[in-house]
């Protein structure tokens, strides 16, 4: 409560100046929303850690009293769990071939919606956005008959250009950069838009001052464009890595993991462990470590940049 | 004009290749059975049929499926309207104690990714007799909290003026809602209900994991399941895609305008 500002319009947004209707309303407003988040959101969120420390499991499905705590055995058991690690490898992999790929294509689908040399822009702008909002099981069907080694359209593509087929989901090496490709197509869209709200914020005529200054189409870009969006991008990688993180349903509808695991991710292993082993101790462990995961590479860049900045200054 | 052409030009290249696989899924749901895999892979069917989808409706149950998805879509964009606005309201322009620092809580929330909770709200709905319903599939969707911040970026945009000579005029708080605040987020409430309702249509895991009877399979789930069993069926499967996907590519088109404003409003000033 800022008790020193003075009458009028600055107490006008004080709580002080509220009537004890507008307070009671603003509970009974919330309450609901407050009461389904509490309930559904963050009780089963801090449930999962507790959960992560007992043996749930079938048995305790059955009858509760075969609970145990187990302290930190599950996360032990899953540090020395192979399947583990290929399954935060893979999701790594996902996370390392996708980002800079969403981004790069994100930004040259940003860069051409917002070219004023451009006819149809908002038509582009639309077909662009449509893989998003597709659903994301059908369109997984869509691509896993797209990238088929024999009859698939991707490989027909490849022969036309006289190289020789790949098989893109049947083998382990390529199964991860398929699927990526899949991933890249279904969600550049969203990230072009953010691209593209900064972009728009670009001055014209600081365009046209590189322009009549004799900066070409790529000094132009580099020097003006880039680094107006820069915080765009930092938006667009965190969400892209948030987002790839969470893989769960193009592996399982594409690959069903396979071939040979290669395509397991850490969030699949959850559902696996949680739901068809129902080893919910174990599968609530994995949650935590995903969890942390996500914190760290979403809090990083910025923990980094606000450290590099201190030092600086 | 020769660089206005070139560039129109690539970028009509670029969109052709984004919409080949959505192109290339209708071409191959009229196609006879087999005609897919024939080589070379032919583009567009010779003797387009619909056979495959009466062979969905007919036997594979698709109609009810479609319903399924309809009726939980609808429940959750009514259930998520009435659960958000009053709260995006409420933060936005009521004034009352705790308001600030419930606010500061939820945007820490918005980091925590909803899958991390899902097997204890699993258990949670099992104890609640809610798994295996249309219920358990509805509960997340009550907690919905950047549907919270947009309704709040909207709501900012009320004149305090207006709120507050409503209240001297001697209305109640509910009133100033329905009849002021309402009517001023109409564009909050649209955007809203098409992100809850597409949102809930493309939802995946969290209805596999809760329904575990195929008579309330929504469309995603029963189309994953279908493709297990029958994956050497490319034509039933591109059919059984269409029926899922174009519900709502066709819902984006017709408010294609209304949906990329909300994005942009929601993900860059939220």
């Amino acid at each position: 409560m800022s008790a020193g500002a003075g009458p009028g319009t600055a107490a006008a947004t004080t709580v002080a100046a509220a009537t004890r209707a507008e307070r009671r309303a603003g509970w009974l407003f919330s309450a609901p929303a407050l009461l389904a988040i509490a309930l559904f959101f963050v009780l089963p969120t801090i449930a999962s850690l507790a959960l992560s420390l007992t043996d749930f499991d079938i048995y305790a499905l059955a009858d509760i009293g075969n609970l145990r705590f187990v302290g930190l055995a599950n996360y032990s058991a899953l540090l020395g769990d192979p399947l583990f690690w290929t399954a935060l490898r893979n999701t790594l992999w996902f996370v390392a071939l996708g980002v800079p790929a969403i981004m790069l294509v994100a930004f040259a689908a940003a860069v051409l919606v917002n070219e004023r040399l451009v006819a149809w822009r908002p038509l582009w702008r639309a077909v662009f956005f449509a893989p998003y909002v597709a659903t994301l099981v059908a369109a997984a069907v869509v691509w896993k008959y797209l990238l088929h080694a024999r009859y698939g359209l991707l490989n027909h593509a490849l022969a036309a250009i006289g190289l020789p087929p790949v098989d893109w989901l049947g083998d382990p090496r390529w199964a991860i950069p398929a699927i990526t490709l899949f991933v890249v197509w279904k969600s550049f869209g969203y990230s072009m838009l953010i691209f593209l709200a900064a972009l728009q914020t670009v001055p014209r005529e600081l365009e046209e001052a590189a322009r009549i200054d004799g900066a070409g189409w790529w000094s132009r870009l580099r020097h003006v464009t880039l680094p107006a969006i820069a915080p765009a991008a930092g938006l667009v990688a965190v969400l892209a890595v948030v987002s790839m993180f969470q893989l769960f349903a193009e592996p399982y509808v594409m690959t069903e993991g396979g071939p040979a695991q290669s395509t397991i991710t850490v969030l699949y292993l959850m559902f696996d462990q949680g739901f068809q082993w129902w080893n919910l101790g174990l599968g609530a462990a994995v949650a935590v470590v995903l969890f942390g995961c996500i914190l760290v590479a979403a809090l990083a860049p910025a923990a980094a940049l606000r450290l590099f900045r201190g030092r600086g200054g | 004009m020769k660089a206005r052409l070139a560039m129109t030009a690539l970028a009509a290249l670029f969109a052709a290749i984004t919409l080949a696989p959505l192109l290339w899924m209708v071409a191959v749901s009229l196609m006879q059975p087999g005609e897919a895999g024939r080589f070379p892979p032919p583009l567009v069917p010779a003797d387009p049929t619909l056979a495959h989808y009466r062979a969905l409706f007919a036997n594979q149950g698709m109609g009810l499926f479609l319903l399924n998805s309809l009726a939980i879509s609808t429940l959750a964009t009514v259930l998520a309207l009435i659960f958000t606005l009053p709260a995006g309201y409420a933060f936005a322009r009521l004034r009352y104690p705790g308001r600030d620092t419930t606010v500061r809580v939820l945007l820490a929330l918005l980091l925590v990714p909803g899958q991390i909770g899902m097997l204890p709200l699993f258990l949670e709905l099992k104890a609640l007799g809610l798994v295996n319903s249309y219920a358990g599939v509805l509960v997340p969707w009550l907690a919905g909290i950047v549907g919270i911040f947009l309704v709040r970026q909207y709501a900012l945009a009320i004149p305090l003026d207006l709120v507050e000579a409503a209240r001297i005029d001697g209305a109640s708080e509910w009133r100033i809602f329905r009849h002021v605040a309402l009517p001023v987020m109409r564009p909050a409430i649209a955007t809203l209900a098409l992100f809850v309702f597409l949102g809930s249509w493309n939802d995946f895991l969290w209805p596999l994991i809760v329904l575990s009877d195929h008579d309330l399979y929504t469309l995603p789930v029963a189309l994953a399941a279908l493709g297990r069993e029958r994956s050497q069926d490319i034509e039933l499967m591109m059919a059984g895609s269409v029926v899922t996907t174009v519900p709502v590519l066709v819902l984006f088109l017709a408010l294609q305008r209304q949906f990329v404003g909300g994005l942009l409003a929601g993900s860059v000033k939220g």
